[in-house]
Formats: C-alpha cells, structure tokens, sequence
C-alpha cells in the first residue's frame, strides 16, 4: 500500500470516493510513512490514533453518502494552528505543553469537510525565519538532495515541515501560513506548490499571530488543483476576525484548466536583481515563454517601490511581533520561570522561552515603535507600505498577474545562512510585497537547477482574484511537467 | 492669555494664598466611564457585578494564543451617545490603538485604546457650581479603551493573585481642557458629567464600584503667569476625594514653589487615610508605551445615518430640561438645578407638580423629602412618599384644608408611614379651622383674660403677635391663620 501515499490529493479523493480504498487505509499508510521519517524531522507532534479515529468517522460518512470536500484526506496541520486538545507550541519553548481548549477557524474548516489530522508540523518559532532553523525542536531537513551528495538542506521556512511532509508523501496536503513569504519560498525548495491567498481570505482566528497585517493561512500542495482544493476549504469569512473578508468562496479548483488564452502577463523589472544565479534567470525566461505559448501577452511592468520591501518589512513586521508576543508571560500557560521580583519572572520566563531570532524581532520591533524612532521608521514604513500596494494596483492596470522567481536561489545547506541574520532575510526578497500589498500568490515548481534541486516560480495575482493564479499555475505546471520526487533517503 | 488652552479668566476669589502671595489652581480632569454594557469591548464575556474571581473571562480577555478583539457595536453607541451629550463632535473614522506595558492584570501585554484618533472630538459642558452659579468646561476627547484586570495582593503575604473578570470591560474616557480652577469645580464637573452619563444610560456612574473614576491633572501658578508644570493625581473615586487630593497636591505645589523648588511631572496617588499624596512614578520613569495602530481590528467608521438615528433617540438632556423646568413651571435656577441633578428626582417631581402649585411641589420636593432622603441615605427611587402624596399634600395646602405648619406634621406622619395626606390629616383631626364662630370664642376668652396685653397691642401692634400664638395653641394649630389675624385686628382695634 505504499503507493497510497504517492497519491495527489486529488486522486485521492477520488479513490475514496470510488471506494477504491479506505480513508482508514490511505490514513494508515501515511501514519507509517510519518514513523519512518523522523530523519527529516517535519512532524513535531504525530496523532496517529486521533488520526485512524477521524478516518473512521470518514468511512462511515463515505459509508452513508455524506462526503465531504476533503472525507477522508489525511493532512499535517502547522504547528502554529490551535487545535483543540492537541499540543500547540509554534515551536517555541515558551507554550510548553500547551494544549488549546480551542480549535483554529481554518482547520475546523478542514475537518468539518472530512479532512483527517497526521500530527503538528515542524517550523521557525513563531514562524520566523526562513530556513526552518529557529525551531525549537531543531531544523526541518528538505527531503532533496543536491545531486551526489549527502548534505543536509534546509526546506525553507517558516513552514518547513509543510513542504518537507508534502514533498517527502507523509501527508496529501498541509497548512501553512505565510507572513513573508513562509509557504511560498518553502514551497519552491521542496518542488511543491504554495499559494498564500489575498490576506482576509482565511481567518486568523486560532492560529498564532506573528504579525497581524500580514499572517495568511494557505496550503501547500502537490499540485496546483490540490492546492485549489485546500484553499477552497480553509477559506470563509468568520465574524471572529475582523479582519476576515466578508465574501464568498469560488470553487477554485474550477479555474484550473482553464484557458489563460489572452491573460496579460505582467514581468516586473525590478525583480532582476543583483547576483540573481543565472539558473534563475533562465526559468524566469523559461516560465515567459510557457505563458507566452499558453496564448499569454507579455508586458512589462514596473513595480518601483520593491527595492524598499524588505526593509519596509523587517519593520513592521518585528513591530506587530513585539506586541504579539507580550502576552507570552509566564502568567496564564506555558513556561514560566521563577524570579525574585515580577520583573525578573518576566525577563527570566522570556528570556529562557524564546531563542535568539524571536528576541531579535522584539527587539526590533520595540525599537521600531518607541518614542523618538516612531516617525522614521514605523511610520515611514506605513508609508511605503502604501507606495508598494499603490504599486500593485498601478501594475495591475497594465496586467491580470505578474511572473516573477519565487526565491533568489535553490535551497542551501542548513546552517549555511545562519551567521548573518540579513543574508537570511534576503530570501524574502521576492516574496514579501504580495504580503505588504495583501495581494494572493503562488509559487510553482518549474524546473531543476544543476544539482537537481527544485525551482519555482511565483504568480501574483489582484486582490481575491485566486481564480487566475489557479488558471496559470495550473498552465505553468502542465508546460513545466513537473515530475521528479525526491529519493527516500530519510525512510528508514 | 498664553495659548488657546488658557482661556478662563482668572478669578481671584478661587486664589489661594501663600507665604509670598496669591496662586492660581489650573485643572484638567481624565473621567473614566464604565460603559453599561453586558458584555465587553472585544469579546463576547459578560459584564456584571457579583460574579466569582475569574468567572467573566473569555479566551479573549485571557489573551490565549491566536485569540482576536471584535468589537462590540453597543459600546461604540454608547460612546457615540456621550459625545453627543458633551456636545461633541462625533469622529465618523477612528481607529483603536495599543498601548504597550507587561502586567500580570494585563493578560494582552498590551491595552487596546485609542490615541491619535478618538471615536470623539471637542465639546463642552455647562457646569453648576454649588451656589447655582455656572461655569464651562472644555471637553478635549472621549475615546473608547478596555479596562485592565485586578491584582489583589492582600491575600497572601508572598503572592500577588489575579482577577480578569474586569480585563476588557469597556471604558469611556473623557479627557477636559485644562478649563477648572477649583477644587469644588472639579467635583462639581464630575458631578456632572456623571448626570450627563446616567441620563443618557451609557454608565451607571457608580463612583463606589469605581465604574466612575477620575485623574486630576494639577498645576498651580502666579496670576497672570502661563501654565505650571502639572502632577496627575491617579484614580481618586469620591467628590471627597477629588476635593482632598486637590487642595493638598496644590498646597504641596505651592509650597515647594514658594520655597524655591520646582514641580517634577509625574503621577502622583492619594492616600485617603493620611489626606495626601505621593509620588508614584516621575516623567522620567514614565513607561514608553509605543503606541500603533491595532492590526487585528478595522478602523471604526461610523455612517453618518447611523449617528443622525443616535442623536434623534437622545433623552431630554440635564441642560436642556433645566432650562424647561425654569420656563414651565416658574422654578429658580437652584431648584431645577437640584431637581435635574438625578432624572428619577425631575421624574418625581413633574409627577407631583400635575395640577399642583409647582413651586409649592417644588419646595416639598426638594426642602423637605430630599433632605430627609439624604439624611436616611436612601434614593428618591425608594422613597417612602410616592409622589402622588406630595401631590396630595400641597392639595390640601392649596385649598386651605391644612396650614402649611400643619403640613409639616402631615409629611412627618406621612414618612413614618402612615398613610396618604389625606388619611393623617382624617386620623388625627388636622384640618384647619376656618369656623369663624369657633376661632371668635377662643379670641373672646383670651382677650378677657389678659386685659393688659390687650391694652399693650393698641400702643404696639407688634404685640398681636402672642395673641395669634395662643390662639393656636389653644386650636392645637388648625386655625386658619388669615382668618384668626383678621378676627384679633377686628377685636382689639389694630389696623
């Protein structure tokens, strides 16, 4: 039965539906695969009786003809989404064994349509960073290896346990979030397909805030139409967040397939950057040319504020990080560590709870917000927050999405970025506007580089309009015929 | 005049003299309101009084991972309805922000509140002193924030424990100019501003339960000098109080000015039992709050139809039903004053004015059944005498049954509980004796007993005076006092 896990989502349900095989079954075969695969590292809590339980309520409603979207399907959950009575660390020290007496509006979402819950997945702590590497339960390892060798890479991040569970089959799809990039570049280094939709799109309401203007949830997927499927179940506006849309959700897997015939393809010019690899480069043209013998026009955009993304974002987002995390205080849940003075259970608690990235960004963030620095630099960054979006909207007069590369480079050794926090930072380069204009966007495998390690490309599309990004995803992945899996190395 | 928040002008009568000279107390006032609302600003918990520790708390108010503020479209009404009620302008886009500090009452880390754009805007209201005398004040903001937790740490020697039942309760504060200029101003602006709140029903005003709770911004100065530096005296809860914390924290300022010091700015608390205050931190020591704009929550904007609706739904206003009392029923400014200081006392008193002599009702009212309220500590809600029977008595007033000295007699026996006026006055044989005949033969008797008391009133008409005594007397008071004057002037010369 281990084919059973090499099946899209997709495919998947189909079988379940055709009575091929049993939730029960396909669940089994992934909770197997997910026991072999502690190499890698992706699952930070597994809930296999949990999981056989919910797929036997799934054969049952199968059984009686009361299928859901997802009956049956088991997914990984991020470890950054509440779920109730399950632990839920965002893989930091500092939630202990938190165990929520609530469930996230996105997964209750997942699970009223069927979906079966594997386990919790691997990610940076509190979902900062980009390499899976600030984890408290230690580093993700990317199920690819470079061609001949034995390295261990890194999966990307901040949902670096998603892509690695997707890529390596231990689940048929998983959550994720996305607040700079954290489904998409991860996406990109594992071959599979992320897309974070218009920010609304999905509530926030259960899943661990980093930064609030620009969390979003979203899948990653083993296919465009997979990733379509997910969105469409997590999605839904909830009244408990207000910052969630108040509209309704499209059959998105629908527009996969579609003709692109006469779609206008915007290629931003300020996202050639400076000592982009020239692989790069070649599947940037690669992915114009896909398009272009799709029936696309190409034209070309500007988008001029981008140089400005990344700092705009490494200030906002450590400033609502700063404030989110105060509530982390050793008074109500999680670790607390005893102090002489309420000061120094404080400092103690927080000092011991987080480790060096999350202090990092508190840092910042409190710095970014504090009197005399204000102005020049929240503020300033609001500003050019706007100019970014303004940006968009511009482009997006001129074009129905833009094509850009999801990620500056392949995926890279663990630990080799580590030393130097910006050079870090800099893999966001490509993907932290669509977080600041709120804009959808989706990254596709396209290719392999040299080593044989996966590339991907991004689509970004106009606010809700997903459909789109799912009709040229779905036209990218066709052209590209995106194949190759990873060996299993890690199955032991 | 400095600048365009100085614009009382100084009157020395409020100075207060030191060692080298007269001072001038300059105040502003931060009211915090607790909005009457069942539930709290972001979150669907209860809100009420009574409940065990920790009992009205929800994920939200916990601040458990993940949890997001939703805003409570009744709270925002309420604010809405105050601002209009200060006679404020209402803010159709405003935006929550949060204010940064850890404290374990504080479950966020963070205060959701607003600072730079207030849900409301510049008003003004009319205050009256104790003398009916009145005095504006400006209104600078109101803006809408969630009140913190309790830490109670006078339960265990080494433990602070924490109560959230009040985390997120929705608080309104009203922010004054810098407009009052004495400490029996500021109780009377609260005082006030608390009428203001509770017939507009957006606050119970409860300053016992601190649901009504004031900072008093003090600074003193030489007549004629700009503003003094100033000390925020922090969560002073009674009329006392305010008035206390003021007249010390100026006095200490005074002095240490005179003696060559300068006024530190900080927060200052007061101490009931000791009568004074004390530092609590210094603008040095004061937090950086870093305040930004909330990203879990929208900004609020308001559609002008719906604030019109508000404005159209608004109560008859104190000002506004002063004014009215005076023009309909002919009452001095003091008594409408005193009578719309509580709706339920103007609700009282219009019911017994139906028909009636209204400032006769006026005076039963407001002399005779508030002052024995207030001595009994009891509310015009709970009082003993309905107003129908004040009605009755000024009734029986009016139509001569019962002299007004007689009436007194009546309301006592009517507060101890015996009845209608009516019913005393059959019980007890009050009514007023007006047979002409009867009160002759009292004054015949009286006259020919005291022969040299009648000769005196001849040379001193002053005198009449002891015979209508006796003749009351003798009636045990229930001669009609017009008729006996009438019938000794007639019997002993007197004109």
């Amino acid at each position: 039965m281990g084919e059973l896990t090499s099946l899209t989502l997709k495919a998947a349900l189909d079988g379940l539906k055709a009575k091929t095989f049993s939730s029960v079954e396909i669940t089994q075969a992934h909770v197997d695969a997910v026991a072999k695969s502690k190499a890698l590292n992706a699952y930070i809590l597994e809930t296999p009786e949990r999981a056989l339980q919910m797929a036997a309520a799934a054969d049952a409603r199968i059984a009686r003809g009361e299928a859901g979207l997802l009956e049956g399907a088991p997914l990984g959950i991020k470890d950054l989404f509440c779920t109730e009575s399950f632990r839920t660390t965002a893989a930091s020290k500092i939630l202990g064994d938190f165990k929520p007496t609530y469930e996230s509006t996105v997964t209750a979402n997942l699970w009223r349509d069927g979906a079966v819950m594997l386990g919790k997945l691997n990610l940076d702590e509190f979902a900062m960073g980009s390499a899976n590497e600030t984890s408290a339960f230690g580093p993700v390892t990317n199920p690819w290896r470079a061609a001949g060798s034995n390295q261990s890479l890194t999966p990307g991040g901040s949902s670096g346990g998603s892509a690695a569970a997707v890529a390596a089959d231990l689940c048929l799809g998983a959550t994720a979030t996305d607040t700079g990039g954290s489904i998409r570049q991860p996406a990109a280094f594992t071959g599979t397909v992320g897309i974070k939709p218009t920010y609304g799109r999905c509530s926030r309401w259960g899943i661990v805030a980093f930064a609030s203007s620009l969390d979003q949830a979203g899948p990653i997927a083993k296919t465009v139409e997979d990733a379509a499927i997910l969105l469409r179940s997590m999605s839904g506006h909830d009244v408990k967040d207000s910052t969630s849309l108040p509209v309704d959700v499209p059959d998105f897997a629908s527009f996969v397939g579609k003709s692109v015939k006469g779609l206008r393809i915007g290629v931003p010019k300020e996202y050639r950057v400076d000592g982009m690899p020239a692989e790069i480069e070649a599947l940037w043209a690669q992915g114009i040319a896909w398009l272009k013998e799709a029936g696309c026009e190409i034209v070309d955009v500007s988008l001029p504020h981008t140089k400005y993304a990344l700092p705009t974002y490494y200030i906002v987002a450590p400033a609502e990080a700063s404030s989110n995390l105060a509530r982390y205080d050793g008074m109500r849940y999680g670790l607390r560590a005893e102090g002489k003075t309420l000061a120094d259970v404080y400092q103690n608690t927080r000092g011991a709870g987080f480790g060096d990235e999350v202090k990092r960004r508190i840092l910042i963030g409190a710095y970014v917000l504090s009197a005399g620095y204000y102005d020049a630099y929240y503020l300033k960054a609001q500003k050019v927050r706007r100019r970014i979006a303004d940006d968009f909207k511009a482009a997006f007069e001129k074009c129905d999405a833009l094509l850009t590369p999801a990620t500056p480079s392949a995926a890279f050794p663990i630990g080799q970025k580590d030393v130097d926090p910006v050079t870090m930072y800099l893999n966001d380069v490509f993907t932290v506007t669509a977080n600041l204009a709120g804009v959808p966007a989706m990254s596709i495998p396209a290719g392999l580089d040299k080593d044989g390690l996966p590339l991907g490309l991004q689509l970004i599309g106009r606010t809700l309009d997903e459909g789109t990004l799912f009709s040229l995803g779905g036209a990218l992945e066709k052209a590209a015929d995106f194949r190759a899996k990873p060996k299993a190395w890690w199955a032991s | 005049m400095t600048n365009d928040l100085d614009v009382v002008a100084a009157d020395p009568k409020k100075f207060i003299q030191g060692r080298t000279g007269p001072w001038e107390i300059v105040m502003g006032l931060e009211i915090h309101a607790q909005v009457a609302s069942n539930s709290k600003l972001f979150s669907g918990a209860a809100v009420g009084f009574g409940a065990g520790p920790n009992e009205q708390v929800s994920l939200v108010d916990a601040a458990m991972p993940g949890m997001l503020p939703v805003i409570n479209r009744y709270c925002v009404e309420q604010a809405v309805k105050t601002g209009l009620g200060l006679k404020a302008q209402i803010n159709p886009w405003s935006r929550f922000d949060r204010k940064n500090y850890f404290y374990p009452d504080l479950p966020q880390g963070y205060q959701i509140s607003q600072f730079k754009d207030p849900i409301v805007g510049e008003g003004v209201v009319l205050v009256e002193r104790d003398d009916g005398s009145t005095f504006t004040v400006r209104i600078e903001r109101l803006h809408l924030e969630q009140d913190a937790g309790k830490s109670i740490h006078d339960l265990d020697p080494h433990a602070t424990y924490v109560d959230l039942n009040r985390a997120g309760t929705a608080l309104m504060e009203i922010v004054s100019k810098p407009d009052i200029r004495s400490s029996e101003e500021a109780a009377a602006y609260v005082k006030k501003v608390r009428t203001i709140v509770r017939y507009l029903g957006t606050c119970d005003g409860d300053l016992e339960k601190g649901n009504l709770r004031a900072d008093v911004n003090v600074s003193v100065r030489r007549p004629g000098e700009g503003l003094g530096t100033r000390c925020e005296i922090k969560n002073v809860n009674s009329y006392r109080y305010i008035m206390q914390a003021i007249e010390y924290e100026a006095r200490r300022q005074i002095e240490v000015l005179e003696d060559g010091g300068t006024i530190k700015q900080e927060t200052r608390l007061f101490d009931p039992g000791k009568l004074e205050t004390r530092s609590m931190r210094s603008k040095e020591e004061a937090q950086d709050y870093r305040y930004f704009p909330d990203p879990d929550l929208l900004p609020l904007e308001l559609d002008p139809a719906w604030i019109k609706a508000i404005e159209a739904s608004l109560p008859e206003l104190p000002d506004d039903k002063k004014a009215r009392l005076q023009s309909q029923y002919g009452l001095s400014a003091y008594d409408s004053g005193v009578l719309v200081i509580e709706q339920e006392r103007s609700d009282f008193y219009e019911k017994a004015a139906k028909g009636r002599d209204a400032k006769l009702v006026a005076n039963w009212t407001t002399n005779e059944l508030l002052a024995r309220l207030a001595k009994s500590g009891q509310d015009i809600e709970n009082s003993p005498i309905p107003p129908e029977d004040i009605a009755g008595l000024v009734e029986l007033i009016e139509t001569g049954v019962i002299s007004s000295k007689i009436a007194k007699e009546v309301f006592d026996r009517m507060w101890a509980g015996e009845g209608t006026p009516q019913q005393v006055v059959d019980k007890h044989g009050l009514v007023q004796v007006t047979d002409t005949g009867a009160i002759e033969s009292v004054i015949d008797a009286l006259i020919a007993a005291n022969p040299d008391k009648a000769e005196a009133v001849k040379e001193k008409p002053q005198a009449l005076g002891w015979f209508v005594g006796q003749v009351m007397k003798e009636t045990g008071g229930k001669a009609n006092p017009a008729a006996v004057n009438e019938i000794l002037r007639t019997k002993l010369g007197v004109l």
